[in-house]
């Protein structure tokens, strides 16, 4: 039904998609598996006219077929549903399910054909609990992708792509959205699914491919396989990069302890972490991690649990206690990227009043080079951007430094810079916290690592673990 | 059933005020008219008038009336997530275009309606281009369109000027009954931005747009056509608005709309009826009731005698507070 072949890609230069083969056929569950980075958010983008292909063909029925806007994959049959929904809250069901092709009768939107075609299709979908005129808002998540999926049925959706379904699902809730999928292949729909949770993918899937670093790596029945076959086909691959010495000695005291800490999102988190230590954090995407970091540094604190040195309740008694926080989103919680690099190094230090310390020489010490502070910091490439964000934090001298994906967006040359800061700053007495979605440099810089699954932590492995285990711990359930 | 489930889905012990606002969102300003209708009432009982007598009843509506249609355009272009400032000045020139048009003679009322609304949309046309092709935020665009307006009518003009026949000024002074003609031509602008919102292809589209524009947009919307439309729209009513000032004045004033502050007091009063300054959510029905709270407001500080800065003091503290009030209401989730 569908197939594409020989599918590349490549943004800003950097290949992302290579030669990959895809065939998928009616009434199937398809699995699309993958490390974080492997390419399957871009086919699946590609497939849904959102990207176009570099290279290669999309045929379905045997037609080929390019899309220029998702409009037309859309009028095509195929419709994707993203982790991140797209639906209007504030409109109803219906209105939703309708948007840009309202049923017109003597010019005027013709309501009650409208909620009733709705009804119809949220019934044959086994949904009872909610009804078209209900405001989107209202519903859980679990429902807006009922709703979603109802959108893609009344398109005539032929191939529905879920990219990730069940991450911001309550456990409870990931059954729903299995007899949904069931529902839909037994129509003859052909499900795309992308998802990094094992267990899922052999509930479901018939058949499941393999993409690692942008290539395909084999496609195979899902019977054929079991999960540590699966885990060695994701993630086989030889270290190939450089990573700074790990610490030579025992680590030192204790800097930071929370014991039974929790929140909305985190439960009974118990950790250590240790002068001249670099601990990583690994766990699928909505596990945690950044929230972990957040709760520390006090931006969402831990609500119960006892956290020493005391536990912070906002982002200044973080800072107060000598936690830093080198985010995620340098752009939108890191810098001011229309102020210069000055202002920004300068920023937590005005903040909290700390004592002023010369830029030239923080700049030095985070080696940003050229070391300009009048230039403005959007300017500057994502390595130097890091490196702006980490002089932010050397005004205050913290003892923890928390990284939630350091190296993200930053080419190689910088990256290694930054990996030899990280070390350099462990080796000086500060603990540190690396989170990061990429497990090879998880395990080339951690001196342990901590997983998270579903808001707790659920183990602990010493350095040089293969990524095997870590996944196994981090996808098991 | 589906009462149930909403319901179930307000948290227990939820304060009055959020469920007031939970989920119709012109609901909190109908209450609040109520209540002030009822402090109105109490007012002239003590102070020796009669608060729901006819002659106070017709002067709130006419008072109402002009601000009501322009707030009514400009509900449209908030919703569609836009703004226009540049509603007062154009009500003076449209006020300007209609008297100078007619000049007196009931022979130029056709030709005058007629280019005053055409002046209207063609400036909306501007506000949209300006803010959909040259990506200019709309509360500039907007600004700088007004400047222009204003220069050129301080350029021409330093006075009132032109004449409105006789027969014009019925739009104005006349009631059909106890209603005046001038708050039934609000009716009717209001009744017919309530269809095109709620049965309408481009009214779902303004909500979309608002809500979300890149959803639209990934839904096959064409998104700046529709900011477009709504811009042309808003101004039109404005354009309606200065026809009817004309009427009442006899006569064009380049200060007209400014002296009335439409600009500002018409996004007041959407934003009372709780529509979202961001767009997306909200409607005519509130912004009916934000211009009737407004005017009552107004009738019963004339009848207190308070003098204007008071007044001024009051309604910004009940703007605040209906937006705080409104802030509380969408934490329901």
């Amino acid at each position: 039904m569908l197939r594409m072949t020989g599918i590349g890609k490549s943004f800003l230069g950097v290949r992302v998609l290579g030669g990959v083969d895809l065939e998928v056929s009616a009434g199937e569950v398809h699995a699309v598996v993958g490390e974080n980075g492997a390419g399957k958010s871009t086919l699946m983008k590609i497939l849904a006219g959102v990207h176009a292909p570099d290279e290669g063909t999309i045929e379905i029925d045997g037609r080929s077929v390019t899309f220029g806007h998702p409009i037309e994959a859309q009028r095509a049959g195929v419709a994707i549903i993203y982790q991140e929904l797209t639906l209007l809250p504030e409109r109803t069901v219906a209105e939703n399910v309708f948007l840009g092709r309202e049923p017109v009768r003597r010019g005027l939107v013709d309501r009650a054909a409208m909620e009733s075609a709705t009804d119809e299709l949220l019934k044959s979908l086994g949904e009872e609990s909610f009804g078209p005129r209900d405001l989107v808002r209202r519903l859980s998540v679990a429902r807006q992708q009922v709703v979603e999926i109802a959108k893609a049925l009344s398109l005539n959706a032929r191939i529905v792509v879920m990219d990730e379904p069940t991450a911001p699902l309550a456990d409870h809730e990931v059954e729903l959205l299995y007899t949904l999928v069931r529902r839909l292949t037994a129509r003859g729909i052909a499900v795309l699914y992308v998802s990094h949770r094992l267990r899922e993918i052999f509930d479901l899937a018939d058949r499941i491919t393999v993409l690692k670093d942008g290539a395909r790596v084999t496609t195979a029945e899902a019977s054929s396989l079991d999960t540590a076959g699966l885990v060695r086909l994701m993630v086989g691959r030889e270290l190939d990069s450089y990573y700074p010495p790990r610490a030579a000695g025992p680590p030192g005291e204790v800097i930071l302890s929370v014991r039974g800490g929790g929140n909305a999102r985190l439960h009974d988190i118990d950790l250590d972490l240790r002068a001249g230590e670099i601990v990583g954090v690994a766990g699928l995407q909505g596990s945690g991690r950044t929230e972990l970091a957040k709760a520390l540094f006090g931006a969402e604190p831990f609500t119960s649990g006892e956290m020493t040195p005391r536990r912070p309740r906002s982002v200044r008694e973080g800072i107060a206690a000598g936690i830093g926080l080198v985010t995620e989103d340098r752009k939108a919680e890191g810098l001011l990227p229309n102020q210069r690099v000055r202002d920004n190094a300068l920023l937590v230090a005005r903040a909290t009043g700390a004592p002023r310390t010369g830029v030239e020489r923080l700049l030095e010490r985070v080696r940003l080079s050229p070391p300009r502070p009048a230039q403005e910091v959007r300017l500057l490439s994502g390595g130097n951007q890091q490196k702006v964000v980490l002089a932010k934090w050397m005004t205050v001298a913290p003892r923890v430094l928390l990284f939630d994906e350091p190296t993200r967006g930053v080419d190689v040359g910088a990256k290694a810079a930054i990996h030899d800061l990280m070390r350099e700053l462990a080796r000086d007495g500060m603990a540190v916290l690396m989170i990061s979605s990429e497990l090879p440099e998880l395990i080339g810089m951690s001196d342990r690592i901590v997983v998270l699954r579903d808001g707790r932590l659920v183990g602990e492995l010493p350095a040089g673990s293969t990524e095997e285990a870590v996944m196994r711990l981090a996808a098991a359930s | 059933m589906t009462q149930q489930l909403k319901l179930g889905r307000v948290p227990a012990g939820g304060s009055l005020l959020r469920r007031i606002s939970a989920d119709r969102p012109a609901r909190p300003v109908y209450v609040a008219l109520v209540l002030l209708v009822v402090l109105g009432w109490l007012v002239f009982a003590l102070d020796g008038g009669t608060f729901l007598g006819q002659e106070n009843i017709v002067g709130i509506q006419q008072r109402s009336a002009a601000l009501g249609i322009v707030a009514v355009g400009q509900t449209l272009v908030i919703l569609a997530g836009s703004l226009d400032l540049s509603v007062a000045y154009l009500i003076s020139l449209t006020s300007l275009v209609t008297a100078e048009i007619m000049a007196g003679a009931d022979s130029g009322v056709p030709a005058a309606v007629a280019a005053a609304l055409a002046v209207s949309a063609l400036i909306g046309l501007v506000n949209g281009l300006i803010v959909t092709r040259l990506r200019v935020h709309a509360f500039i665009a907007t600004l700088g369109v007004a400047l222009v307006v204003r220069g050129a009518l301080d350029a021409r003009y330093d006075g009132p000027a032109g004449s409105v026949p006789e027969s014009f000024q019925h739009l104005g002074y006349d009631r059909i009954g106890p209603l005046p003609v001038s708050a039934l031509l609000w009716a009717a602008v209001a009744a017919g931005a309530w269809l095109l919102l709620s049965r309408t292809r481009l009214g779902y589209r303004i909500y979309a747009v608002g809500g979300d524009a890149e959803v639209a947009r990934l839904s096959g919307v064409r998104t700046e056509r529709v900011v477009v439309i709504a811009h042309v729209l808003c101004s039109v009513c404005a354009g309606i608005a200065g026809l009817l000032l004309a009427s009442r004045l006899g006569a064009g004033a380049p200060t007209v709309g400014t002296d009335g502050g439409y600009d500002l007091e018409s996004i007041a009063a959407v934003v009372l009826g709780g529509t979202a300054l961001a767009g997306g959510r909200g409607g005519v029905a509130g912004t009916v009731g934000g211009v009737l709270l407004l005017a009552v407001l107004d009738s019963i500080f004339n009848q207190l005698e308070v003098n204007s800065f008071a007044k001024d003091v009051v309604r910004g503290v009940i703007l605040v507070a209906a937006l705080a009030i409104y802030a509380r209401g969408r934490r329901t989730r």
